[in-house]
Parts: C-alpha cells; structure tokens; sequence
C-alpha cells in the first residue's frame, strides 16, 4: 500500500501544484471584494457625515442683535407699577397691580423695539416701520415684556439686550440668500437688507452660540427661536419608560425562555414568533400602538407615555433575542459546577450565569435602546408629529420627540432657515446614539475585564 | 499476565506490629445500590441494566472505553441527567436505602450529600474564597461568619490548596493553574460536608504532576467519604480504588475488588480491555 502512494506523490504534487494558482486567484479576487466593499461602505458613511456637518455647523451659530432697549414712558403709554399707598386695603391693591399688569401684556411693545432699532441705524435711514422690525424675530417683543414684568422700575431707563435676529435676518447675514436675486424674490426688503448689512458692520449683529437651539421649543411664529428642548424632554420621558419596561421584560422573558421553559412546541412557537416580531416593520407597531393605546386603552394623544409604551413592544424582541443569545453563550460547565454544589436553578441563574452574562446584556441592552429613541414612523402614527411647543412635565403631557422633530423641521417651508437646523438636529441625535454605543463598548470592555 | 504486573497496585504490607485499624477488620458498609438501572437518551439506550453496590469509605472506579456509559451511571448517582433533555432514568438508586429517584426526594438536598469533582476543573468565576463559600451559603451551614471561615480554610486543607492559596483567598479561582484548580472544585465540594464524593475523570485535563497530587489527595479522602471516581486511565484505577467496575457499551460487565479485576478478570471484555486490546 505504501508502494503506491510513494510512486504517485511526485504526480501528485505536481497536481497540487497546477490548481494552487487558481486557488489564490480566487482568495485575491474575494480579498478584493471585501476591501471594495468596506471601501464603499465607508465612502457613504463619510458622505453622510460631511454633509450633515457641513449643513449642521452654521445652525450652532445665530445671529444675535445687540440693542439698548429704552422704556420709554412716552411710547409704551404705561404709568408706574402701582404702589400699596397708606390705607389701601390688600384686596384694592392687588386688584390695581393686576389691572397694571393686563395693561403691561396688552401695550405695543414693537414701539420700543422699534426705537431701539432706529437709534442704532445711521441718522436719516429710511425704512418704514413694518420693515424695520423684520430685522429682529417676532420673539423679541415678548423678552422686552419679560424683562419689563419682571423688573417695572425700569421703566424710563435704558437695558442692553441681546434679542434674537429673525430667521431671514439670519439666513440673510450667513449667506443662505442669493444676494443678486430681484426684490420680488427676497423675504426682506431692500431698506432692511441694507440696514442689516450696517448693523453687521456696526456690531450690533453678531454671531453667538445657538443657545436657544437646547434651551427653547419648537416655534412656527419665530423661527429663529425654534429648539429643540422640548423634543428632547419628550424623547427622555419615552427612553425613560422604554427602559423601564422593555428591559425588565424582556431580560426576565429571555431568562424563562432560555433556562426554565420546558422545550415544546408551544415554545418553539414562541420562539419563532419573537424572531419574527424582531423583523416587523416599524410603522406596524406603530399601527398597533394606535389602536390599543391610544383607541383601547384611551392613553392621550401624542403623550410619551403611548411613543414609550409602542417603543418598548418594538425594543422587546431585540432585547430578548440578544439575551437569549447570551444565556446560550454560557458554558455548560459553568452551569454543572453550580447544579453540582446543590445550587437550586434559581440559583444557578441567578448567582452565575446572569453575572457572566452581564456585559453582553448590558450592551444589547444600551442598543436596543439607541435604536428605540432613533425611532421615528411608529411615534408618527400616535400623534406625536404634532407641532408641540411646550416642555412635557409629565409622560402624559403632549409631547414630540427628537426624530420626529427632525422629520417636522425638515418639511418646514423656510428652506433656507430651517435646512441647516434640520442638520443640528439630525447631528444632536447622531451624538446621543454614538454616546449611547460609546457607553455600551466602554462597559462591555470594562466589565469583561473585570470579569 | 506479565504486563499487568507493574499497573497493579502491590499487596498493602502492613507491619506486624502496626495498631489493628478497625476498618480493615470490617466488611465495608454498603452506601449505595443500584438496581437494573437504565437511561435513555430520547430513543437511544446509553445504560442497559446496571446493578451494582458500592462500599462506605473506599474508592470505586468504572473504568471501561469511550461512550461505554460509565460517566452516564455516575451522573445517575447524583441526578445530573435530570438536568440534561431528553434523557430517561429507569431502575432503582438508593442512598442509605433511599431511593433517590423518589418523587418526594428534593434533588437540591442530595446533592448536598452527592458532591462532584467534573472532568475539566470548573471554578466559578469568582475569588477562591467565594467559590470554596459558594456550597455552604446556599444551603446555610454557616452560621456565622466566623463559621465559614473556619470551613473555607479547612476545606481548603483537606484538598491539600490551603498553603498555595492562604494568601491570595480574594483572588479570582479562575488564575489557578489547572491542577490547583481541580483541587479547588474538589475543596469546594468537601466544603458542603458531602456523604458521597463522584469524580468525573477528574485528572484528564491535568498533565502528571497535578494528577499524582489528585490521587494522592483521593487517597486521603477515602477515610471520610464514599469516593466513586469513573478514569480512562487503567494505571489510575489501579492506584487508586479498592474497588473496581468495567462498563462496556452501555453493560456493566464486571465488578469486584481492584486487585482481583486487574490480576485476575473472570470476563473475557475486561481481560482485553485491561490487556489494551479493546478502548
């Protein structure tokens, strides 16, 4: 037997040898594949970064315009804030301060605005009213009021104060207009246009951080003033509630289907089931969502408590496949071991496996939930697209949240404004999904380390 | 004949003059029986009738070739195939004539009383202390800390690891070598205070160093508890167990004292087994 194999090893090498360039070829030709593939990958993901920064940056910044705001007795036609005189009774006090107050609310404050405005354009400059306070937003009126309410002795004195420049203002200075397009075209008039321009040189437009962007809500009739605070609050109630239900559910489902059930059909079933329910379209759940909670169970429109609870369905079956697959991931030595000392099976998951499996949970866990608050259609189908400008206090108040916010100011008509914003927004998201992930790897490698 | 001449272990020769051990006067104390005892895994038989009795503070040893069964019998003894889908147990098992397959039996609580030393050592990813605390903690020995202390440290002892490790108890069980490791999960086993000890090939994954420390220790052990210990390893049996059981297929061909089994085999499957024909 071994005489034959010696007579063929020389003919046998020899084929060996004629099929290996073909054998590396293919390695190479796969190789390169791989590398274009990963190449093109990055290429778009690179694509979408820049472009989303590119937009994104300029929105960080707004223009701020800087006037001293006179409240002038003459314009505002106000008298003093009403003192208590002696022998007026508490009740007729507060009655006059509040017939002051209502007088406050109800004053022009564009006067004042608009004077302030005046005294910082050149001498002479013709611009009617109408145009002039197109410069600032349409906010500005209310902050004047606010400082005034807040502070009535100011009344006949002079403040600095930096009010917001309105969306076309802004769009105007950052050069988001074509600045040769006829004034039929343009949103300012010529007057206000060449005003700004002075108002840029004079430094009373300047550029600041976009405070305003994580400070206010969501606003139609000042643009400029638009943030997102309320988005983010509404996406904090629902992460809060996703995180609440989605991972005590699903970690404990994973654990019973994975260690106590006994294998049968109904939990092959089961099985099946949540695999598939991983793979349904979002929007289902959010179909689902609309007629339970909010048709059945009467939860309010539009609340985080409905966005949290179609959330955490849809985050379910992510978490406890990614458990389940931890659990299997254990060694069954380890298991044994604890069987073996007399450890109940309770026990054995409780005391061993689950803090083996920590980490991987923990991870699965934090993705899960990343991929919750990225969730935009199924939040569309409850209401939560409504234009919402308050901060919820409460899960069950009316609120938006952060992706959706990202699809309203998207459609948003100001283009011009509102692209850039958009961008800011989608990059606010972005930074919370990478802090999310972030935190996942860091613990996951942390923990394992540890381990 | 000739070739087992040197795996068998010499005749102990005890000095005339050495005190009367009253334990070599006595015929040993049954522990455990088992009666036609059978398994089945889903449509398979892995165990065909075993009946067998095993003796108070000696040694057994089933030895037999690869998927002949003889681990699936000792997991019988502490019903770690419960554990396992699919498999059947028939037959009978008694502990001090107990039937430990009886339904009122609670598992937890015989293996309180059946320890198991596994074939790869096993520690729990946790410190040495803990992996020794681990048994009497769930079942509540200690009822101090104090107490566990005092069985952490003397469970260590008895497994011969107390002076490798006295200094590092809060260390991970995990950064042990292998053969340290195995001596762990047998202190952690003793820590429970155990009637009866299995051994699941308990020095396979050791090189020959840590398993002539293993038998050593096994050796010891045999004064306080039942030992039942399943091996590859023919020469091991032979060093280390008063009795011996051949399993083959899924049969438990013979059975007798050590010596008699390796000297002098009545069946011709153990003959050639132990003459290395068969395995």
């Amino acid at each position: 037997m071994s005489d034959t194999t010696l007579a063929s090893a020389a003919e046998r090498r020899k084929l060996v040898r004629a099929g290996l360039g073909r054998r590396h070829l293919t390695e190479r030709l796969f190789r390169g594949f791989g590398i274009l593939a990963i190449v093109l990958a990055l290429g778009f993901v690179g694509i979408l970064f820049t472009d989303v920064l590119r937009k994104g940056i300029p929105a960080f910044m707004q223009s701020n315009v800087h006037l001293a705001v006179t409240y002038d007795p003459e314009l505002l036609k106000i008298d003093p804030a009403p003192e208590q005189a002696a022998g007026q009774s508490d009740a007729d006090f507060r009655a006059a301060r509040l017939a002051w107050e209502r007088k406050v609310a109800m004053l022009n404050w564009n006067n004042v605005i608009e004077a302030a405005l005046r005294k910082a354009a050149p001498e002479g400059f013709e611009i009617d009213a109408r145009q002039i306070l197109t410069i600032t937003e349409t906010d500005a009126r209310h902050r004047v009021r606010e400082r005034f309410a807040a502070d009535p002795s100011l009344l006949g004195q002079t403040i600095e104060i930096d009010l917001l420049a309105s969306a076309n203002t802004d769009n105007w200075v950052k050069g988001n207009i074509d600045r040769n397009l006829g004034d039929a075209q343009q949103q300012l008039s010529a007057p206000a246009r060449a005003l700004i321009d002075i108002f840029e040189e004079n430094g009373t437009i300047t550029q600041g951080f976009a405070w305003s962007l994580f400070t206010n809500v969501d606003s139609r009739s000042a643009p400029a003033s638009a943030g997102l605070l309320g988005a983010l609050m509404g996406t904090f109630w629902m992460m809060l509630i996703v995180i609440v239900l989605a991972v005590p559910l699903g970690v404990g489902s994973a654990i019973y289907l994975e260690e106590f059930a006994p294998k049968s059909r109904i939990t092959d079933i089961i099985e099946v089931n949540i695999n598939n329910l991983a793979a349904v379209p979002s929007i289902v759940f959010g179909l689902l969502g609309a007629a339970v909670f909010i048709n059945w169970f009467r939860l309010p429109l539009s609340a985080p408590l409905a966005g949290g609870l179609v959330l955490t369905l849809m985050t379910l079956p992510t978490i406890i496949i990614a458990t389940r697959a931890a659990l299997k991931g254990v060694s069954p030595a380890l298991r044994q071991a604890a069987l073996g000392m007399g450890a109940s099976k309770t026990q054995m998951v409780f005391h061993h496996v689950l803090p083996v499996t920590f980490p991987s949970i923990l991870t699965a866990t934090i993705i899960g939930v990343a991929q919750a608050m990225g969730e935009t259609a199924p939040l569309l189908l409850i209401g939560m697209n409504a234009f919402v400008a308050a901060v919820p206090a409460t899960p069950i108040d009316q609120a938006t949240a952060l992706p959706v916010q990202i699809f309203l100011w998207q459609g948003n008509e100001n283009r011009n404004f509102f692209e850039p914003r958009t961008s800011a927004a989608i990059m606010v998201l972005l930074a919370f999904m990478i802090t999310l992930n972030a935190i996942a790897i860091f613990l996951r490698s942390r923990l394992e380390k540890r381990a | 004949m000739d070739l087992l001449a040197n795996k068998t272990k010499p005749p102990v020769t005890k000095p005339l003059n050495a005190p009367l051990d009253p334990l070599d006067m006595l015929e040993p104390n049954i522990r455990l029986t088992a009666r036609d005892v059978t398994v089945h895994y889903g449509a398979k038989q892995a165990l065909h009738g075993i009946s067998i009795d095993i003796p108070d503070r000696a040694v057994t040893a089933f030895i037999g070739p690869s998927g002949c069964g003889k681990s699936t019998f000792l997991r019988c003894i502490n019903r770690m195939n419960d554990t396992i889908e699919g498999a059947k147990v028939g037959g009978r098992i008694e502990l001090d004539g107990q039937d430990i397959y009886a339904p009122d039996l609670d598992v937890v609580e015989l293996r309180a009383r059946v320890g198991m030393v596994f074939q790869k050592p096993n520690p729990f990813p946790k410190s040495i202390y803990d992996n020794v605390a681990y048994g009497p903690r769930i079942h509540g020995l200690a009822r101090s800390k104090a107490d566990l202390d005092e069985i952490v440290v003397s469970s260590l002892r008895k497994a011969g690891l107390f002076e490798e490790v006295k200094d590092r108890l809060n260390e991970p069980g995990t950064g042990l070598s292998g053969g340290q490791q195995q001596r762990l999960c047998i202190a952690r086993a003793i820590a429970v205070g155990p009637e009866v000890i299995l051994m699941d090939e308990p020095c396979s994954a050791l090189d020959p160093i840590a398993t002539a420390i293993i038998e050593e220790l096994i050796d010891e052990l045999r004064t306080n508890y039942t030992i039942v210990i399943v091996t590859h390893s023919m020469q091991q049996a032979a060093r280390v167990s008063q009795k011996t059981a051949f399993f083959h297929l899924g049969n438990l061909i013979e059975q007798g004292d050590t010596e008699e089994i390796f000297t002098n085999p009545v069946n011709k499957q153990t003959q050639d087994y132990i003459m290395g024909r068969i395995g």
